[in-house]
């Protein structure tokens, strides 16, 4: 973007934001690093890889509310180009094993030699180099969302019938990638990962590294989504959202802004894949699963969509609770929770977290600033 | 077929007459039958095996079977021959007569899998003329998986005594196997027993047919060809009936699970992703009356069912009116957010179930009247599943009559169709939602009792059908109970086609596959309403 | 392509429509000349709204002839091909962009390239700023530019779509019901606007108000059960019998 857009893109709030995200990006590492475990400012590395998850969700977060938040598209299946884009990662680090691996091949990963493959299968190839593996992680999901949106959204395909249709393609990948001879481990998926690009993934420096460069792939996609949101294609955006035969009666393809959109989106959760993998340690089938997709729809509920810091501040508040929950006595209670969740956010707090302040926030400001010409009722809520 | 009949004759006469001859010098053949064990050579062991089956002597069988599980033992000294009985008893094969004690160097004859299979003709062709009808018929199906030729005068013996239809069925088959897999048998009666075995028609018919030795004459072996493309045509067409029996099942079983969810979808515009759920808790209310039978009224059990039925209706029902006015009421006109909502709802809905009732399976039986199945033709048919066909045809039946009739169906179609129109008109939508999502709900929990007899039932079980239930109604559209039965069945039918060729796997996918083709062609499905109200 | 039939801008001859059974068009007949201004009215059911969504593409029609200029067929068309082609429609229920400012309803109707890779690279240009307060002018906005599109009152809502109809400079102007709940000097006002327009545009104009249709002043057609059963002016058709039998009452 030209320098004029700046300002545009970055005002109060995600200057703030991205400063922050900047600071986690440093400060984090830096603690893990530099202090020793007895400080009291250590932090350990299991919680360095813990945030790093959190903040792959956050961008995960991020690509639903894009399309979501701001063009209306409730896509139930996102956790589909996550995994994609995980998987393509992890085809990378189960090529850099190489002899490490049990059975000691030097091409085959382990599953394959386990299930007797004489060779590599062709859609193997290319994935030891890192260029390669980093080009599939943006282009599958992005074909695959291109694909399927070109189909959808040109018919029109619109509202609960969308969600339930991406929620079958993410179920429908589910059910092949649990299958043996789709060539991605089945079951157990792809793990037992040694090197990226060198470096011990196990390693605390790598973990680190790779914490940061969550960060900066979640702060280059805020930066992305408000250049877009921020421009005209944003606007037309919004009116796709708010009024689609209108925009269609104005002359625009809404198909192709549709299309546009729901491809980088893909492409984003892909990336955000790609990061958490190496850090989690494995990739398998369950991450396609249509409930994992549900669950990133309300991370962005929680924190507020259309707002873009909410999504993110969303996915960061659910998994820490989760992560506190599941991990303690609390257990059972964590779906009753979760499930709780989902009701009372949609019932009672329809703008989310980050909405409602900016709601108050505005609500406040206005009669000081705004003028007696009759500005009546609040705004309403975006509509579905 | 009456020469054949009249030379099967000619050899069952000459048949009984070796049995009557042999009956004189029964004993002494015997006991050199045995003396052959003493010399442990395969070659001997062979004869000993024929010369004792053909010796009519009692002990004969159990001889056989001892040998056949190295549990006939030999003295190489004394050239006596034991049976080791199952504990440590002995007793002597000569005699019968039970011993102390085996000497010390006894042991076993030894025998080679070529020998097992003569053991096996040998034992069958005894069995054949047991008087235990199931040995019989047991004995026939091991002689026609045999082939064995020694079985032939015993198969021949067997068929003119036999009266049970069936037995004798499977007899004239054994001989028809044995006789083409026998080389010193006429091409006339190849010939004939290629014509037994075509009309049996099955697989192993077609195994048979398929790999006659190769000293068959051409003539035969012509005849088993065309026999063989004949059987497996057939074969084919019968695969085609099961294919579309298994897809018809399925389909009553999406029908019931998506109907509920048609109606409700089609008339609130929302959907319930606890649908599911609605019917996971009928099939629970299915498992506590069956429970509740069993310790109170166990004369009753059978009956259950019955019971749970209206019981599922009801509970779920009411679960479903509570939810509307709970939930989906104050979230009107936002429908992906009754999504979420009704998704957290089946998240809570299913761990409530499994903090109650345990995460495992819970075993509801088929009642005896819904157990077992018949044959018709080459294809099996269980009760339940055909039950479960009736059953869903007769709630679809039913709704079809209530939205068809009733003042509640009539205004829940004027809803469908313009919802504000309707209110206009005076109709209380805010109740016939209310009554619609009690409706679906609670023929989701009937569902649910029919699912509980051919699933299990855990608190997961909605959530294996829910997303083939959203196909259904997505396929069907919305707005029409005929786009939904349509919807169901021709999912049904087709998955069930496609696993043969794809798996069940690739099948699913390529279903889902078809469907988002579908939708470009008819992005409101099968039978959409049309109209300038549906589409703003 | 077919060959150029008629001078009409809008040419509509024979037109079909029917939603499962109900005939909501009957083989209607209508020509628009360029630079007329004409009226259309019918009772509820009439399938004046039908009408117009088979001209704007959102209705395929079972059959019939719908041409814009003597070359377009626009039964093969779809909704943005069709706005593209300068036919630009106000609804009945007024639609705009909510949770727009006024100036960014307008800003998106203005004629412009309508690709998305257009809109990402997008700068206001001094010229569509000017293009901008013009209409905010016309249509009496310009003290709301910068509120929110809902915070408009009705009336306002419906000029506001009407300004996002002149921003798009299109040949042909399908106007649906564009008095409906509008104070009579708001109506009034709306009179004036749309002759306004008409200097330079064609319009169709659908409406229920009497008083308005005669103060437009213009050529009159009467739908009637999918069909056109009187056109003139507004004095002849409302002494037309079966007009006043079907329609006007006695």
């Amino acid at each position: 973007m030209m320098i004029p857009g700046v300002s545009r893109i970055l005002d109060r709030t995600a200057s703030i934001f991205l400063a922050v995200v900047l600071a986690i990006a440093i400060v984090v590492p830096f603690c893990n690093l530099l202090f020793p475990p007895t400080s009291p400012l250590h932090v350990p590395t299991y919680l360095v890889s813990l945030f790093g998850k959190y903040v792959c969700y956050a961008l995960l977060a991020l690509s639903i509310d894009l399309i979501w938040g701001y063009c209306g598209i409730l896509s139930l299946g996102h956790g589909a180009f996550f995994a994609l884009g995980g998987y393509a990662m992890g085809m990378y680090l189960m090529r850099q094993i190489g002899t490490r691996g049990v059975y000691a091949d030097p091409i085959l990963p382990d599953f394959m030699v386990f299930l007797n493959w004489p060779e590599l299968p062709i859609y193997w190839y290319g994935f030891q180099h890192f260029v390669y593996a980093a080009l599939m992680i943006l282009l599958v999901p992005g074909a695959l969302a291109f694909v399927f949106g070109w189909f959808a959204f040109r018919s029109r395909v619109t509202g609960v019938y969308l969600s339930i249709i991406t929620q079958a393609l993410t179920y429908a990948l589910l059910l092949g990638f649990f299958r043996n001879n789709f060539g991605f481990g089945g079951n157990n998926g792809l793990t037992d990962f040694k090197d990226i690009l060198g470096f011990n993934v196990q390693s605390p420096g790598t973990r680190a590294a790779l914490f940061s460069i969550s960060c900066l792939a979640l702060a280059l996609g805020y930066l992305i989504c408000r250049a877009l949101i921020t421009s005209k294609f944003g606007k037309v955006l919004v009116a796709i959202r708010d009024a689609e035969a209108r925009v269609r009666f104005l002359g625009y393809r809404v198909e192709s802004y549709k299309l546009f959109v729901f491809t980088l989106s893909a492409c984003m959760a892909g990336v955000a894949g790609a990061l958490y993998v190496p850090q989690v340690g494995i990739i398998n089938p369950s991450e396609f699963s249509p409930a994992n997709s549900i669950e990133v729809v309300i991370w962005v509920a929680v924190g507020g969509r259309g707002t873009l810091i909410g999504a993110a501040i969303g996915a960061v508040l659910v998994n820490y609770a989760k992560t506190t929950f599941t991990t303690g006595m609390l257990a059972p209670y964590w779906l009753f929770l979760l499930g709780g969740l989902f009701i009372a956010v949609t019932l009672l707090l329809p703008r989310g977290i980050v909405g409602t302040v900016q709601h108050l926030w505005a609500t406040r400001k206005r009669p000081a600033d705004n003028d007696a010409s009759g500005v009546s009722e609040q705004a309403p809520r975006p509509a579905e | 077929m009456s020469a054949f009949l009249k030379r099967c004759a000619v050899l069952l006469f000459a048949f009984a007459v070796l049995l009557l001859g042999s009956q004189l010098g029964q004993a002494a053949s015997y006991e050199e039958a045995l003396d052959k064990f003493a010399a442990d050579s395969y070659a001997e062991t062979e004869e000993a095996i024929a010369a004792i089956a053909a010796s009519g002597h009692p002990m004969a069988a159990q001889v056989l079977d001892a040998l056949q599980n190295t549990r006939l033992l030999y003295d190489p000294a004394s050239r006596k021959v034991f049976i080791k009985g199952s504990s440590v008893s002995l007793l002597d094969a000569a005699t019968g007569q039970p011993l102390a004690g085996a000497p010390a160097d006894a042991q076993p004859v030894r025998v080679n899998n070529r020998l097992r299979r003569v053991i096996d003709a040998a034992l069958g062709g005894l069995t054949l003329l047991s008087s235990d009808p199931v040995k019989r018929l047991g004995a026939a199906l091991a002689v026609f998986k045999s082939r064995e030729s020694n079985a032939l005068p015993a198969l021949n013996a067997a068929l003119a005594k036999e009266t049970d239809p069936k037995i004798k069925r499977a007899l004239t088959d054994a001989r028809a196997a044995v006789v083409l897999n026998f080389a010193e048998a006429s091409e006339s009666d190849k010939l004939s027993a290629v014509v037994v075995i075509r009309a049996r028609g099955d697989q192993d018919a077609v195994g048979l047919l398929a790999g006659l030795p190769s000293d068959t004459p051409a003539a035969v072996s012509r005849a088993a060809q065309d026999a063989v493309t004949a059987i497996q045509s057939q074969l084919a067409m019968w695969t085609t009936v099961q294919n579309a029996w298994y897809g018809l099942s399925l389909g009553s079983v999406l029908l019931l699970a998506a109907i509920g969810l048609a109606i409700t979808f089609g008339v609130m515009g929302v959907i319930n992703m606890a649908h599911g759920e609605m019917v996971m808790l009928g099939a629970y209310v299915t498992f506590v009356v069956q429970e509740i039978f069993r310790a109170k009224f166990p004369a009753l059990e059978d009956y259950s069912l019955v019971f749970a039925v209206p019981l599922a209706f009801v509970f779920a029902g009411l679960v479903g009116i509570l939810i509307e006015q709970g939930i989906i009421r104050f979230l009107y006109g936002r429908p992906l957010e009754t999504l979420l909502a009704t998704w957290g709802l089946s998240l809570i809905l299913q761990q409530s179930v499994r903090t109650a009732f345990g995460p495992t399976n819970k075993e509801v039986s088929n009642p005896t009247w819904m157990s077992g199945a018949f044959e018709l033709g080459q294809i099996t048919i269980t009760y339940n599943r055909l039950w479960i066909i009736c059953f869903t045809l007769a709630v679809f039946v039913a709704l079809l009559g209530l939205l068809r009739w009733t003042r509640l169906g009539l205004e829940m179609r004027a809803v469908t169709q313009n919802r504000a129109m309707a209110a206009s008109m005076g109709i209380r939508t805010g109740r016939v939602d209310a009554l619609t999502f009690g409706l679906g709900s609670g023929i989701a929990g009937i569902a649910g009792v029919a699912l509980s007899q051919i699933d299990n039932v855990s608190p997961n079980l909605g959530q294996g059908y829910i997303i083939d239930s959203f196909m259904v109604v997505v396929f069907g559209g919305v707005g029409n109970l005929w786009g939904t039965l349509v919807g169901a069945f021709t999912l049904g039918i087709a998955n069930k086609f496609l696993e043969p060729f794809a798996g069940a796997v690739l099948g699913k996918i390529a279903i889902l596959v078809l469907i988002i083709l579908f939708i470009q062609k008819r992005p409101r499905g099968l039978f959409a309403l049309k109209g300038r109200a549906i589409e703003s | 392509m077919k060959t150029l039939t008629t001078n009409s801008l809008l040419y509509l001859d024979g037109v079909n429509v029917s939603f499962d059974g109900f005939r909501a068009l009957n083989n209607l007949s209508l020509a628009v000349e360029p630079g007329e201004m004409r009226a259309i009215i019918g009772p509820n059911g009439a399938g004046k709204t039908t009408m117009m969504d088979v001209v704007t593409g959102k209705t395929r029609p079972d059959g019939g002839d719908v041409y814009f200029e003597g070359i377009h067929d626009l039964s093969k068309l779809d909704e943005t091909q069709i706005a593209t082609l300068g036919i630009g429609r106000k609804f009945q229920k007024p639609t705009v962009f909510e949770m727009h400012t006024v100036e960014d309803n307008l800003a998106l109707a203005l004629k412009n390239d309508r690709r998305f890779q257009a809109t990402l690279k997008w700068h206001e240009s001094s010229a569509e700023k000017d293009r901008i307060d013009g209409i905010l002018e016309t249509i009496r906005l310009n003290s709301q530019r910068n509120s929110l599109a809902s915070s408009l009152s009705h009336g306002q809502k419906q000029w506001l779509e009407i300004g996002m109809l002149l921003a798009q400079e299109p040949k042909l102007l399908l106007v649906d019901e564009p008095v409906a709940g509008m104070t009579d000097a708001e109506t009034r006002q709306t009179v004036e606007l749309l002759k306004e327009i008409n200097r330079d545009r064609t319009i169709v104009v659908v409406e229920h108000d009497m008083t308005f249709v005669r103060d437009l002043d213009v050529r009159v057609t009467v739908l009637h059960e999918g069909s056109v059963i009187a056109e003139g002016s507004i004095d002849q058709v409302s002494t037309n019998e079966r007009v006043i039998e079907v329609y006007l009452g006695r």
